[in-house]
């Protein structure tokens, strides 16, 4: 049993489950833009604020984002001290040629909350959005490249996909491994010869398994009257509503703030 | 279903075979990598009429076509010789393609292969979104496909945290969203456990007696093709025997030399015969058998 | 002896973590050397987890396992079992890989370290087990076999590692009734004739009572009945709820008696199905002789 669930769709039926995910994929790409142009610990205030207020209105428990955080807990902590430890400057205390100095450890707190905002953010977009209606956003937003030759349909329905066979997959190579050690196969050991050839007996049935999904989900969708994206509609069609005017609006809004904060 | 077996499917025999037929194969003859090496017949001029709204069974040992037919239903596969109409389209005709396909549908063997999106309730809306229906109309027909297959609790669920039961039951709702005349299941329940199958089995009863849709059922569970209004037995790639289950399940010894076996309230009434019991013919259910009995 | 002995077996899936999984809760039970030993719940209940833990894949999360004499637990001793203990997984024919079905089958030897002399003995003597030829099938390429036959090459490849302990799960899915009963009567066989332990998972019914000595139903990572057959598909209500069957001889003999029918329930084969009704009848003949008015 293998866990995908880090920032996986949480059902529900907050406003920001309603709002059109074009809207969210929008505003997710300006919070963004934003993260990385603030520098006064005003204007991380106002954004983390506004990171919170968003992820209150979302009506899913802190524990699920804080989990997420949690899994690249690593990453975080490497960032900071590296930071904190190689920025030259005033030095604050020493351990030995160990020097943290007061600059390093602003930056390295600003690299730490930029990196925390980041991840919170992308979660809101994905803890409230249907795989099905991300991609749906992503076709929809891409769609001007269809006119210059870009399969948008083919991509979106691609990564729908991906994403549901994501865990049917890591179940099966799980399976298979345990099957194959059942048999002896020590995978991974010996010299890189032995080890390429030790993998074999995981790669080869794995992929023979992912062809015959991939040739019996092709038939089944066929058999569902699939022929590609001409003719087919959706049913939650993408319509902008008010509030999603109303999220655009106050997204901007605050990208402006940032803007003018940093650059007057 | 009939509560006293006997007379209850003597009238669901008289139901179907009154019925207009359906789907009608002649001759149809089919061939795996024709021209290759291992160039292997399937399928030899078989012929067969599916009628409407009649519950048919289609049985057989491993690798004796029954497949290979249930994917010529829906024209997933074409004949090489030999027709196949459905409800008067001809499966070779492009022009009938979407038309038949939406008409017949089909739920595969591996739930997990069939499953195309990572939401219930979009995974059934998946037929019905290709067919070009407006989205309140989808939206409706997904609601009333998930009220028929008991799923409407789970249409928020990712579909790789369901029953195997339930996996199926959802296949089956994406077929009926497309509203289709007519389901064909190839061998949906040999990967599930027996309250998966009761499930299943359930379900396509209620939708074979009270919706009125056709069903084409392979299996290789003889209890289930016990209950359908039809069986018919292939064997490498023939029509080896067809009738009523009463009248295919007499043939113990034919059964037998194909790979299959009789149901098992069937095989005791087999036994008794043999032992100078009158049992009456056509005990092929345990309900069947206690009605006999018990009479 | 027991060759399995399991007390209080605990397995927790992602331990730690947000997403932890109690697949197993104390689980105790003994199987016996030269047991058939039959292994039935409802999907998800814990019985592929239970059996990856014979074999050493699984280490207990809590509680002991002693198979073979070797504590699971142990890391270094546990890595003989995978030889000792044979595991075939649901549709092993998946998991072939190799160009030929005899380098396939031989995979597991080579494993062992034997000599190619041995590992070809005991190839083909795996292939002739299933009832295939080590000549012909021997040199065909696994991807074109029947599904059938892919099957018992698969079944082969564990059989060739010589296991004091052979665990199928679920071994004859979607084979038809005929190749179905002829698996079960080689398994059986093999039980006999190389006093093989058998553990078997299996969903259906009429097999656990047609062959097993002894079946332990697991309910939700609980061991819910520990008992021969005979006994468990007595409980037919408890059975019911926990999502199982009883088989259709003792599900006929239920309804027989539920309609005041003075038969007995604890029938399993058809066979004995057959004389307990032919008793009925017979009883029914002697009381109409006797009342020929009525």
């Amino acid at each position: 049993m293998i866990n995908v669930t880090i920032g996986q769709f949480v059902p529900g039926n907050s406003l920001l489950h309603r709002l059109d995910p074009r809207t969210k994929v929008v505003c997710v790409i300006a919070t963004a833009i934003a993260v990385f142009i603030i520098a006064s610990w005003y204007e991380f205030a106002l954004l983390t604020g506004f990171v919170f207020l968003s992820m209150i209105l979302t009506g899913i428990s802190a524990k699920i984002f804080f989990r997420g955080l949690l899994s690249i807990w690593l990453l975080l902590a490497v960032t900071f001290f590296l930071q904190a430890l190689l920025t030259p400057g005033e030095v604050w205390f020493g351990l030995g040629f160990l020097k943290v100095t007061k600059e390093g450890l602003a930056g390295g707190g600003q690299i730490f909350l930029r990196l925390v905002l980041l991840i919170l953010i992308a979660f809101l977009l994905t803890l409230t959005t249907s795989p099905v209606n991300l991609t749906a956003a992503l076709e929809s937003i891409l769609a001007p490249l269809r006119r210059v030759g870009v399969p948008t349909h083919e991509l979106a329905m691609m990564m729908t996909i991906a994403l549901r066979f994501v865990p049917t997959l890591l179940n099966e190579a799980d399976k298979i491994a345990k099957a194959q050690r059942s048999r002896g196969a020590g995978f991974g050991s010996g010299g890189a010869m032995d080890r390429v050839k030790g993998l074999l007996p995981l790669f080869v049935p794995l992929f023979a398994g992912a062809l015959r999904s991939a040739e019996e989900l092709a038939v089944a969708m066929e058999a569902r009257c699939y022929r590609g994206g001409a003719n087919r509609t959706r049913m939650h069609s993408l319509t902008l509503k008010p509030e999603d005017y109303m999220t655009l609006l106050i997204t901007f809004a605050i990208l402006a703030i940032t803007v003018w904060l940093r650059y007057t | 279903m009939s509560s006293n077996a006997l007379p209850g499917k003597q009238a669901a025999r008289g139901r179907s075979r009154e019925g207009a037929v359906y789907i009608r194969v002649k001759g149809l003859t089919y061939f795996y990598n024709r021209g290759g090496q291992s160039e292997q017949a399937a399928l030899h001029g078989v012929d067969l009429d599916v009628y409407k709204g009649e519950f048919l069974a289609l049985v057989g040992p491993n690798g004796s076509g029954k497949s290979t037919l249930a994917r010529h239903f829906n024209a997933l596969l074409t004949p090489f010789e030999g027709t196949v109409l459905v409800d008067g389209m001809d499966t070779r005709q492009g022009e009938y393609l979407w038309e038949i396909r939406q008409r017949v549908g089909m739920v595969f063997q591996n739930p997990d292969n069939q499953i195309v999106s990572s939401l219930v309730e979009e995974d059934v809306a998946f037929g019905a979104e290709n067919l070009g229906l407006p989205p309140p109309e989808v939206r409706a027909r997904v609601d009333e496909a998930l009220v028929l297959t008991g799923l409407s609790e789970y249409r928020n669920h990712a579909p790789h945290l369901l029953s195997g039961g339930q996996k199926q039951r959802l296949a089956i709702a994406g077929v009926l969203a497309m509203r289709p005349d007519c389901l064909v299941l190839d061998e949906p329940s040999s990967m599930l456990d027996p309250s998966g199958r009761r499930e299943l089995m359930d379900t396509l009863l209620r939708l074979n007696r009270s919706n009125g849709v056709t069903v084409v059922l392979v299996t290789h569970y003889m209890e289930e093709a016990a209950v359908a209004d039809r069986v018919m037995v292939l064997c490498s790639g023939r029509s080896v025997l067809a009738g009523t289950p009463a009248e295919v399940f007499a043939e113990e010894q034919l059964l037998r030399n194909v790979g299959l076996e009789l149901p098992v309230a069937a095989k005791i009434a087999c036994r008794l015969r043999r032992r100078g019991f009158l049992v009456p013919d056509g005990i092929l259910t345990i309900k069947d058998m206690v009605a006999y009995l018990c009479r | 002896m027991p060759v399995i002995k399991v007390e209080n077996l605990t397995h927790v899936y992602s331990r730690g973590t947000p997403f932890e999984v109690t697949s197993l809760d104390s689980v105790s039970l003994e199987i016996q050397r030269g047991e058939f030993y039959a292994l039935v719940g409802a999907t998800g209940s814990g019985k592929s987890t239970l059996v990856q833990h014979f074999n050493g894949i699984l280490a207990p999360t809590g509680g002991n396992v002693r198979v073979c004499g070797i504590d699971v637990a142990n890391k270094g001793l546990r890595r003989e079992l995978w030889h000792r203990v044979g595991l075939v997984f649901q549709q092993p024919e998946h998991q072939l890989f190799e160009e030929t079905v005899f380098d396939d089958v031989a995979f597991g030897p080579r494993n062992l370290g034997l000599n190619n002399a041995e590992v070809r003995e005991r190839v083909i003597d795996a292939l002739r087990l299933v009832d295939l030829d080590p000549e012909e099938v021997g040199r065909t390429s696994p991807f074109r076999l029947s599904g059938g036959m892919r099957r018992k090459a698969a079944i082969a490849g564990v059989l060739a590692l010589r296991p004091e302990v052979l665990v199928l799960d679920e071994p004859a899915a979607g084979l038809d009734p005929v190749s179905r009963r002829q698996l079960m009567e080689r398994i059986d066989r093999l039980r006999g004739e190389r006093g093989i332990t058998v553990v078997l998972v299996t969903h259906n019914m009429e097999e656990v009572a047609r062959w097993a000595d002894r079946v332990a139903v697991l309910h939700k990572g609980r061991l819910a009945m520990e008992a021969p057959p005979r006994e468990v598909f007595n409980k037919t209500e408890e059975l019911r709820a926990l999502g199982l069957d009883v088989p259709a001889t003792v599900e006929l003999m239920l309804r027989l008696q539920a309609r005041g029918l003075p038969v007995r329930a604890d029938l399993l084969t058809i066979d004995e199905a057959v004389v307990e009704i032919a008793r009925i009848l017979n009883m029914e003949r002697n009381m109409e002789m006797r009342q020929p008015g009525v």
